[in-house]
């Protein structure tokens, strides 16, 4: 047990300056529904859907580390592109899920999308009051591509970015 | 004192009545003034943040109030193996122990609810009542948490007690009178270093027993660095931990009401109180409350200012404080008063 | 308090070493109370549980109870591939996630026999070093909460949300990064980041300043803090201890230039601080000159980012050919390693996580004798440890 030593002067009075210096400098803290802090573009807020570039290959659903992601589709016969050719196949989406209350936005769905129908938007304002409700189907996501900004420039030094359509 | 509030002539249960109101209002009030002033918005700048901004519109003046109304709607939760009565009559003990500190308390020449002859020590010996409330908490909460923390508020208050007398006891011997009116007229009328135009606030005779009352009224409130008997990363919320709803809303009150009550002795013994010398009668018992408020203000900030930067002491660090430094100086203090209280005369 | 009936058997002298030795085997004892910090107790991090015997306010034993949030990383592994489980271990020590994924990776590429190109580990360790100040910014406010000042705690949290923004602004995660991909990073730094960085380096520092006059330099801090918990050296090296704790203990080492060596470190200049004390103050004391080592660490770091591409070539498909290999560095909190086995699967057979915190409070039944209970609290808060870590 250590001896209790008498208080000196100095340190317990510097430690009161900066308390009051500290009161005096203003809050850094934002007031959050009056005004939005900008998220920077890179947050990885919500996954958003392109929905016409989707062609239900299931990569995504497969990469995800804890499955949240459901995906049903089916094949079409299209008329052929030219005449009297053989009808084209595509695969049609039917149902693209995230369970956003099982997500843990790691990103690695949006990486692996070989088509490039998903990516991230900054958007962070889609709470629920029940877990359930968090599960969101392809037509909520696609409206989150409103938020999706191109790839911002890259640091000095950085070999040319890839471009991502 | 006969029974007239500014001059108005009434009859003795009116005025019991007018006083008991007021009484009644003052100490919720200064809790909610010092708790919004100061935990709410001198803490969160301190910490860079503002605090509660949105109720009431103005800065979250509401916010206490609204904090009120939500604890009177709580469920009133008693553990199952507490001691009922015991329990339920803990935080009723502690706010009336800071009510009746403030009975003797003067805003004004008359504006007081009862001048006793023995004002300060009356003041000190209910104040040191709130302890048998916190110990009764502690033990009937039926918590290891509950009772280390009421236990430790039982030994810090007792050890505290003495250098509070103490450090009162140079103003008393200054002032002559135990009458906190008294003290008051004293520090109007005197004066110090040959002037005379302020009075003699005994702050800048008694620097000393100002910063010895300080020290201990911090310990008597249980504030950070002597807050071991509420401390939060050791006891959860000590004596207080099992309480819920308005019990609670009693220990605010009582925590922050008792701290106003203390900040409001400290301004009328050591900053001359409500008076502004040169001026008497009706004007001053109009001017008085807005005085004694401001200078109360001012002790209560250099309170809180303390227990918002201060780490938290340890029980054993405390109890050597308050006998090794704390009395002797307070002792010395005395001898040193009365030598020169004598040697001036 | 709590009293139990004795039983009236002869008791084993075996089980009286055994009390000795802080087991929460109490029930031939009558005279000490039980007090039960945690699992839900504001000074645990989380959910520790300590089962402290008291006597009066004297400690007599007390035994860590550790379990409480374990989610089982090390199984989740054997059925992740490997790009799945740098988001698990991202969540290990969820204060500094970047710091785990990089072992981890590292691992991979040892066995892959890959090397991320220059520019991407000497980003790989600025944001390594940002979230070492994250961790630490966060202790040493964390720390004057423990001992009863609330304003620092609000500080730690305001200037590490400077860094926290630094690494969302380059990563997307403020917490989870999973920035690290095997055989280099995800993304380049973005444009302006550097110079942000710089910013918020000068801020740290700033602040560090003020915790040493609000802390350091107070002396009811000294008074709280001096000669609590001291561990010696050696024990503490015995008991598996690392990190800041040991290093606080005068032992001079640190896996960043004492190890294997990895990432830019070799390449850097820094000092390893220690304190010859071993008491809670020099844990606070050699955390806080850590943080400065790290920021001037950091703008070194800055100075000489090399250029060039951030990605080795890899395959798409990630096989780890067969092999086994141990990986340790040096954490926030201390030393971390991957023992990570592979059967030439896309994922691991087995991996074994070695985490600091977890050795860490290991010593704690050793530490918490006799010590008074606001003590035991300055311990665990000078000890500093994320529950994450010790239950993975």
């Amino acid at each position: 047990m250590a001896g209790f030593k008498k208080p000196k002067l100095p340190g317990v009075i510097s430690g009161l300056g900066v308390t009051f210096r500290t009161m005096l400098e203003g809050a850094v803290t934002v007031q959050y529904p009056h005004e939005r802090e900008e998220p920077p573009a890179r947050a990885r807020g919500v996954i958003a859907l392109k929905e016409e570039n989707c062609t239900a290959c299931m990569l995504c659903g497969r990469s995800c580390p804890d499955w949240c992601i459901y995906i049903e589709g089916h094949k079409e016969l299209r008329p052929p592109r030219r005449e009297g050719g053989r009808p084209r196949s595509v695969n049609i989406l039917d149902r693209f899920d995230i369970d956003y209350g099982l997500c843990m936005y790691c990103g690695i769905c949006v990486e692996v999308c070989p088509f490039d129908a998903l990516f991230w938007s900054p958007e962070f304002e889609y709470s629920e009051p029940r877990i359930a409700e968090l599960l969101h189907d392809k037509d909520r996501l696609g409206e989150w591509m409103e938020g999706v900004t191109e790839p911002e420039p890259l640091e000095l030094g950085a070999d040319t970015p890839k471009v991502k359509k | 004192m006969s029974h007239a509030i500014l001059a108005l002539e009434i009859g003795w249960g009116t005025t019991l009545a007018i006083k008991t109101v007021i009484v009644l209002m003052i100490i919720p009030l200064g809790a909610l003034i010092l708790g919004y002033t100061f935990l709410l918005k001198m803490m969160s700048h301190m910490q860079s943040r503002l605090g509660p901004m949105d109720p009431g519109g103005f800065h979250g003046w509401f916010q206490l109030v609204g904090d009120g109304i939500k604890f009177l709607q709580k469920e009133d939760i008693m553990p199952e193996q507490a001691d009922r009565r015991v329990f339920a009559l803990a935080p009723a003990i502690v706010v009336i122990s800071t009510f009746l500190i403030f009975l003797v308390v003067p805003t004004g020449p008359r504006l007081v609810v009862k001048d006793l002859d023995v004002g300060v020590f009356y003041a000190l010996a209910v104040s040191s009542l709130s302890v048998i409330g916190v110990l009764m908490a502690g033990w009937a909460s039926a918590n290891k948490f509950a009772l280390i923390g009421a236990l430790r508020a039982a030994a810090q208050l007792i050890a505290y007690e003495l250098p509070l007398l103490l450090a009162v006891v140079g103003v008393v011997l200054q002032a002559g009178t135990m009458s906190l009116n008294g003290i008051v007229e004293a520090q109007a009328t005197g004066s110090v270093f040959g002037m005379d135009f302020f009075g003699n606030p005994f702050i800048l005779t008694q620097i000393v027993g100002f910063v010895l009352f300080l020290v201990a009224a911090q310990a008597e409130l249980t504030q950070t660095p002597f807050d071991m008997p509420v401390a939060e990363s050791e006891l959860v919320a000590g004596y207080m931990v099992e309480y819920t709803g308005f019990r609670f809303l009693f220990f605010f009150i009582g925590e922050f009401g008792t701290a106003f009550a203390f900040a409001a002795l400290a301004a009328t013994l050591f900053l001359g109180g409500y008076a502004i010398p040169g001026v008497t009668g009706t004007l001053a018992d109009l001017l008085g409350p807005v005085v004694l408020f401001v200078k109360l203000m001012a002790v209560a900030f250099l309170m809180f200012w303390v227990r918002f930067t201060y780490p938290r002491l340890r029980e054993d660090q405390l109890q050597a404080i308050a006998w090794k430094y704390l009395i002797p100086i307070g002792l010395l203090n005395i001898i040193a008063t009365a030598i020169i209280k004598v040697a001036v005369n | 308090m709590t009293t139990t009936e004795t039983p009236g058997f002869e008791v084993d002298p075996a089980l009286y070493r055994n009390l000795e030795n802080a087991q929460v085997n109490v029930e031939l004892d009558t005279g000490d109370m039980i007090l039960n910090l945690g699992p839900q107790h504001p000074a645990t991090h989380g959910t520790l549980r300590l089962v402290v015997r008291l006597d009066g306010e004297r400690v007599v034993a007390a035994d860590p109870v550790i379990g409480y949030m374990h989610r089982g990383y090390e199984k989740l592994s054997e059925f992740r591939t490997y790009p799945q489980i740098t988001t698990l271990i991202n969540r290990i020590d969820w204060l500094s996630s970047f710091a785990n994924e990089v072992p981890f990776v590292h691992g991979a590429e040892q066995l892959m026999g890959v090397e991320a190109p220059p520019r991407a580990q000497w980003i790989r360790t600025i944001l390594t070093e940002l979230s070492r100040i994250a961790t630490i910014y966060l202790f040493l406010g964390e720390m004057g909460l423990q001992v009863g000042a609330l304003t620092p705690a609000f500080w730690g949290f305001r200037d590490r949300e400077h860094v926290l923004n630094l690494i969302e602004a380059a990563t997307g995660g403020r917490f989870h990064p999973n920035f690290n991909r095997i055989g280099g990073l995800k993304d380049d730094l973005p444009w302006g980041w550097i110079s942000e960085c710089r910013a918020t380096m000068d801020k740290i520092l700033k602040g560090c300043d003020d915790f040493e006059d609000v802390l350091v330099g107070n002396e009811i801090f000294e008074a709280r803090t001096r000669g609590i918990g001291i561990i010696p050296g050696e024990l503490g090296a015995a008991y598996g201890v690392s990190g800041a704790n040991l290093r606080a203990s005068g032992v001079d080492w640190d896996l960043r230039r004492d190890g294997k060596p990895y990432l830019a470190y070799p390449e850097i200049d820094f000092k390893v601080w220690t304190h010859p004390d071993g008491d809670s103050f020099a844990r606070y004391w050699v955390r806080l000159q850590e943080t400065r080592e790290a920021v001037r660490m950091v703008i070194q770091l800055l100075d000489g980012l090399p250029a060039g591409s951030i990605m080795a070539k890899v395959p798409r498909i990630i096989k780890v050919p067969e092999g086994e290999v141990w990986v340790e560095v040096e954490n926030p909190l201390g030393q971390m390693g991957y023992y990570i086995v592979s059967k030439g699967a896309t994922g691991p057979f087995r991996v074994k996580i070695r985490s600091a915190s977890f050795s860490n409070v290991s010593i704690l039944p050793w530490l918490l004798r006799g010590v008074y209970v606001p003590d035991v609290i300055t311990i665990m808060g000078s000890l500093y440890f994320i529950l994450g870590d010790i239950d993975r």
